[in-house]
């Protein structure tokens, strides 16, 4: 896949509640693994059981979401740990999700998602509510995420996001794969080292 | 303007600032476990890419390592391939490995500071969100993602946006019976779990400033359930003589060096801060969190909040806090029933945490509560020696605690220690969501060490003031 993330497109799915946090994103039980693979049929397993026990069904286990490619939350979303296995188990499951609009992300959770090549824009909470109730409405609905016009495309409609400056450019550029850009300051970084007190036993003055 | 401690820090480690407007920032300082770094391995072969300071680098094992019997190969295979995986790792890219086989290994955050390793002005990484713990010295210290792991591996550097700096202060003298741990819940259920959002947390004031080292890592590990990104203590007396000696710290007359340095990186006097909040040690007293995020708590004297008292936008968590956890608001929080009780964790897993504890059960005749499950868990296989050398574990195991060998353990439940059902943990730990400590449907109440070991006594919530007399 083309690193650059401009316009990224397909149908949603809202998981609704404040302060979700990485343990119900992933369980700690599936951590316990050396590659990300599978764990997308995780993704909010102890949610959807207790969903089913209740005689609720979760919008990951809802079939009419199983296209979705953009997932929908609200504040706070990605709390708590900072493993990886929450947004890596996000983006691997069904189709993949590509994007995640939110009211608000925990920090780690949303710079894991970057590296990842997933964006996060973030809407106000109205906006999310709205886009919320279209795609229960239609789950089938088409949604755009237009990062260079900082919007989403839901129908008819049309809503704003917020997005950091660094990130986007990172986004649209395709540079959001950290490695090599940092790898390419090797010399600074040696230089860098090189002049810390610790690095050099405390011989460089205070 | 003078400087922040931060900010000096953070000068020191910017290689550049990068074209996206964020820097990149160099880290003196890595911590590797099983869970992180196994993705991060492979995806520096897939590139093939090799550690660029393989000597900053260190790995430990802590989270799926059993604390029965810590034998080989362990009886979940699952974890045995884990640790394989680091063993080989590790010994392909030239990375020291605190070995369970040498008895060396302990939670990452406790072992990085008793060997000297986590220093005042360093930057430091692990792929674990506690890094945060080694704030107490007066590093920068941060909770990476696998990706990022893959990158300090292969470039010593990280990308990071520059934070705003908060000053917390906590002044006069704390009671008798009050710990670091409840200076810490106290902070996160007053400014909140998003309260730190974007926000390195600088901890100050006398009552910081009287802590030990192990205290102060207690309050700097639990600044992510915050929302800071990291929180540190400057450095004093108190971090220089801690160091002074230990394996990896400067030896002779680097050590006069370095203190001299360290020294100079504590925030000047009129150093700009985004933010500055003060709090008086009287108004805490021992905390009890009754919820399913750290912020939702009470001292031990109160009981469960009403919905009404929390912002609009915190009362769907706090509705859903008392089904999961089947309390109803005006509720007591005292003599609340449990079925487990565990120390340990790189909240309060170290040497001082137990040695409260058994200076609180010696002579007492005091015995776990019949029904209770009550573990002990030391941090690394140091602090289980100086335990064992000390006596503490006669103490503990005489009064029905077991005492095990060192891991995380029911912090998080990836090893065999887990919740059953709907069990209720008093748990010193830092997480209380659900399902963190194994069961699905498991609750976790979040205290000191010296309420954990009053409610295992009694079998339900209680005031350890009142079970040890005066603490
Ligand atoms: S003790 Fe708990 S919080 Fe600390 S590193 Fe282990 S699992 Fe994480």
């Amino acid at each position: 896949m083309d690193s650059k993330r401009i316009k990224l497109t397909g149908p949603g799915i809202p998981v609704r509640g404040n302060d979700i946090d990485t343990d119900r994103i992933i369980p700690a039980r599936f951590l316990k693994t050396i590659t990300f693979d599978g764990l997308g049929e995780h993704a909010f397993e102890d949610d959807r059981l207790g969903d089913k026990a209740a005689g609720k069904v979760h919008p990951f286990d809802n079939p009419a979401y199983a296209d979705a490619r953009i997932l929908i939350v609200n504040k706070n979303f990605g709390c708590g740990s900072s493993r990886e296995h929450a947004p890596q188990a996000i983006a691997r499951f069904g189709k993949g999700i590509v994007a995640i609009l939110g009211e608000s992300f925990a920090e780690i959770f949303y710079g894991n998602c970057q590296s990842l090549g997933v964006p996060c824009p973030t809407l106000d909470a109205a906006s999310i509510e709205e886009l919320m109730s279209l795609v229960e409405a239609d789950p089938k609905l088409e949604l755009t995420v237009d990062l260079e016009k900082q919007e989403v495309k839901a129908g008819s409609r049309t809503f704003s996001f917020s997005m950091p400056d660094g990130p986007k450019r990172a986004f649209i550029e395709g540079t959001w794969d950290p490695t090599f850009e940092l790898l390419s300051a090797k010399e600074q970084i040696q230089k860098t080292a090189a002049s810390l007190p610790y690095m050099n036993g405390f011989t460089t003055a205070p | 303007m003078g400087k922040s401690l931060y900010e000096k820090v953070f000068e020191r480690h910017a290689v550049r600032k990068l074209p996206s407007g964020q820097y990149q920032l160099f880290m003196g300082l890595h911590l590797i476990h099983e869970v992180t770094s196994p993705q991060a391995f492979s995806m520096l072969d897939d590139r093939k890419l090799s550690v660029l300071y393989p000597d900053r680098t260190f790995a430990t094992v802590d989270h799926i390592i059993p604390t029965t019997s810590q034998l080989r190969p362990y009886a979940d295979s699952t974890a045995e391939q884990m640790m394989a995986f680091l063993e080989k790792n590790t010994k392909k890219h030239g990375i020291r490995l605190f070995s369970p086989e040498k008895q060396e290994q302990g939670i990452v955050h406790v072992v990085g500071p008793e060997r000297g390793l986590t220093q005042p002005g360093m930057t430091i990484c692990c792929g674990d969100s506690h890094t945060s713990t080694h704030g107490a010295f007066g590093a920068l210290a941060f909770g990476i993602g696998t990706s990022q792991v893959r990158d300090v591996l292969a470039t010593q550097t990280l990308t990071m946006d520059k934070l705003k700096v908060r000053r917390i202060e906590v002044n006069g003298k704390l009671g008798p019976g009050v710990y670091a741990k409840d200076v810490i819940l106290y902070i996160i259920q007053k400014l909140g779990v998003q309260g730190g959002v974007g926000y390195a947390y600088e901890y100050a004031g006398d009552v910081i400033r009287n802590m030990t080292m192990e205290e102060r890592m207690t309050v700097c590990n639990m600044s992510i359930e915050g929302g800071a990104r990291c929180g540190y203590v400057e450095p004093d007396q108190v971090t220089f003589d801690y160091l002074k000696g230990r394996e990896y710290a400067p030896k002779g007359e680097a050590f006069e060096r370095a203190v001299a340095d360290w020294a100079s990186l504590a925030s000047d006097p009129d150093a700009h801060y985004d933010d500055v909040v003060r709090f008086d040690a009287a108004d805490i007293e021992p905390v009890v969190t009754w919820g399913i995020t750290p912020g939702q708590s009470t001292g031990v004297s109160g009981e469960i909040p009403k919905a009404e008292d929390f912002r609009e936008d915190e009362r769907q968590t706090v509705l859903e806090a008392y089904k999961y956890m089947s309390f109803s608001p005006g509720q007591k929080i005292k003599g609340t029933k449990i079925d487990v009780a565990f120390i340990g964790s790189c909240t309060n897993g170290r040497l001082s945490d137990i040695a409260e504890v058994v200076r609180l059960l010696e002579g007492k005749n005091l015995h776990v509560k019949e029904g209770v499950r009550a573990f002990v868990v030391p941090g690394s296989h140091e602090v289980k020696r100086q335990a064992l050398a000390l006596g503490y574990d006669k103490v503990l195991t005489n009064a029905g605690f077991e005492f095990r060998e060192p891991g995380c353990s029911m912090c998080l439940a990836m090893n065999p220690d887990k919740l059953k059902g709907r069990e209720l943990s008093a748990s010193t730990s830092n997480r209380n969501f659900k399902g963190r400590q194994g069961s699905p449907d498991g609750r976790t109440l979040l205290m000191s060490p010296a309420m954990v070991a009053a409610a295992a006594i009694r079998g339900e919530v209680a005031d350890a003031r009142e079970v040890f007399g005066q603490a």
